[in-house]
């Protein structure tokens, strides 16, 4: 069964009299596990599906699924609660709090939960370890590279062991070296954490570490 | 408490402003607390007076004197026990108008059997009584102007001959009863009559046998008096304290309008604060919506936040008002004796630091709840 369904998926944006359509009539699953690349010119809807998904954004029509909860049908209420327990999001920009430090902004998505401040520590400190930044717990988003930066994002959205990981454009503003590592760490949590991945790049290399690509172009998606 | 370091982070990021703010609501609460305790201190002035002591005065207003010759006539009314009488001087220290408390010339030997709850030691009490340049002052005033019991010193009346000094000396040093000033200066009638040509007394003090004659007495000498040159208006001492008090105007409205007026451009400068916070921070609230935080979550941050400053600012305002008059001891130059920042006036300047907060917060949370993010990261990512 598939952890993620999307069924006849479209999404139009109206402006005054004007219809824009940016994709229509999607379908797409992925099954648990999986690691998949989605690919496109800018413009082409990539982000806006991977908002759709989180349930950031609302379809013009279609459905939705994760693990079985119809996300196109939740309140926006009930999808804050479904995002902090399902999904976990990487963003280009890392998107960090620079007010926060490395922990600080890894416990936030853990601030919604019950857990105890120690509890909280654990997972936090957890999430560091698999990102190999135990040491910059303390640090400030200035303080670190954005190769350092991006981890602590990503250790930000597996904090909460999500069934979802987003990631759009994870290693866009990152230099080689570091868009590697990134890499490297996102195949890491497919492989021995069983996460599945939907990420969208334009960087071939990135998307040679995935399991399965992806196209969308037009309007239309292509595998 | 666990989101306290998110809203503690978000405050300190920019201290400047923050700090600006809540010194603004401060100072607009400081204001407000001031103008407050003007009130309650001018209201609770009016239950000061005893209902068993009467005032005469003058019918046309009490800058208007009375004949001495009144007192004998009010003195054999059936049940009046004790007339005593006193005269507004006017009298400013250093010849300075901002050195202005208040002073009376009062016959001494009536005065005290009137008021013998004037808390003043025995022998300083005859000391004053047997001297006619003595004065008799108040406790905080002593203490205001460094003055010590023997020492001579000079007042300026702003009414009667305002170039001529008039010296007295301290022998009696009274401590007021609750409500009254202890910045009041009192000397001798018999001093201002002999010095003057013109000096009558100012209001005629009657000291009842039973409070429940008030009515019938002041209606005996109001009629009595009606159709002489110096008709007469008798009330009680709680009804005359009100009468004097009304003679400032409607201070309650005035204070109230200034007060209001104050909450609502503070209300602004507080609001544009978070509006400001609030924009600059538009991605972050993106990010948190992205994490799971709910609408209702971000709300709340924003609010929490809006009135942590307002209520610090509250509490820097309000008690800092309340340490410092209580501290000085400012009494408004004796004419706001009593004056007290209360706990009501406290409690009431705090819960508008708290609106202030939560309507000043409203529109920034209420657009933090409803930012589209999905349009908010596209302008960001």
């Amino acid at each position: 069964m598939a952890l993620l369904e999307i069924r006849d998926l479209s999404k139009v944006y109206q402006r005054d009299a004007q219809r824009i359509p940016v994709f229509e009539g999607i379908n797409l699953n992925i099954v648990a596990g999986e690691f998949l690349v989605l690919m496109g010119p800018s413009g082409s809807g990539k982000t806006t599906l991977l908002n759709l998904v989180a349930g950031l954004d609302e379809p013009t029509t279609g459905t939705i699924r994760v693990s079985g909860a119809e996300v196109t049908a939740m309140s926006r209420r009930d999808l804050a609660a479904w995002r902090s327990h399902h999904v976990g999001f990487i963003f280009q920009l890392y998107n960090l709090l620079p007010v926060l430090t490395a922990y600080q902004n890894i416990e936030l998505p853990l601030l919604l939960t019950h857990l105890s401040k120690q509890d909280r520590r654990e997972h936090v400190m957890t999430a560091l370890e698999v990102v190999g930044l135990s040491d910059r717990a303390d640090h400030y988003p200035r303080q670190l590279s954005g190769g350092q930066e991006q981890r602590v994002a990503i250790a930000r959205a597996i904090v909460s062991d999500p069934t979802l990981i987003l990631a759009d454009e994870p290693t866009g503003d990152l230099d080689a070296q570091s868009a590697q590592d990134v890499l490297t760490l996102m195949q890491r949590l497919n492989d021995e954490y069983n996460k599945t991945i939907l990420l969208v790049t334009h960087d071939q290399r990135a998307a040679d570490r995935g399991h399965a690509i992806m196209h969308l172009d037009k309007g239309v998606l292509t595998g | 408490m666990k989101y306290g370091h998110l809203i503690w982070v978000n405050l300190t990021r920019n201290k400047r402003r923050t700090i600006l703010t809540a010194l603004s609501v401060a100072a607009a609460l400081f204001l407000f607390v001031a103008l407050r305790s003007v009130n309650t201190t001018l209201n609770d002035a009016r239950e000061v007076g005893s209902e068993s002591r009467m005032v005469t005065r003058n019918a046309i207003s009490i800058v208007f004197q009375l004949p001495e010759a009144y007192y004998g006539w009010l003195s054999s009314l059936p049940g009046v026990r004790r007339v005593t009488w006193g005269n507004w001087f006017h009298g400013i220290y250093r010849g300075n108008p901002r050195d202005f408390f208040a002073s009376f010339g009062v016959d001494v030997d009536s005065y005290f059997e009137v008021y013998p709850e004037l808390v003043v030691p025995e022998d300083q009490k005859q000391a004053f009584m047997r001297e006619r340049t003595a004065a008799m002052v108040g406790t905080g005033l002593m203490e205001r102007y460094g003055w010590r019991l023997g020492q001579t010193i000079n007042l300026t009346s702003m009414i009667y001959s305002p170039v001529t000094e008039w010296p007295f000396t301290i022998r009696a040093v009274y401590t007021p009863l609750p409500g009254w000033t202890d910045e009041a200066f009192y000397f001798h009638y018999d001093y201002l009559s002999e010095m003057t040509e013109w000096a009558q007394p100012g209001w005629y003090v009657l000291q009842l046998d039973d409070s429940s004659h008030a009515a019938t007495v002041a209606a005996t000498i109001d009629e009595h008096y009606k159709n002489s040159r110096f008709a007469t208006r008798t009330e009680t001492e709680r009804a005359f304290q009100t009468g004097m008090v009304s003679m400032y105007g409607n201070v309650g409205f005035l204070m109230n309008a200034v007060g209001l007026a104050v909450f609502f451009a503070i209300l602004l400068v507080a609001a544009n604060t978070m509006m400001m916070a609030a924009r600059e921070r538009t991605s972050e609230v993106a990010v948190l919506k992205t994490l799971g935080f709910s609408d209702r979550l971000l709300f709340g941050l924003v609010i929490a936040e809006a009135a942590a400053i307002t209520l610090a600012g509250g509490l820097l305002g309000v008690f800092g008002a309340k340490l410092l008059f209580e501290g000085t001891g400012f009494q408004g130059a004796g004419f706001l004796p009593g004056f007290a920042v209360k706990m009501s006036t406290a409690g009431l300047g705090m819960l508008i630091a708290l609106l202030l907060g939560l309507f000043s917060g409203l529109v920034p949370a209420w657009q933090a709840a409803r930012l589209p993010v999905a349009h908010t990261l596209r302008r960001v990512v």
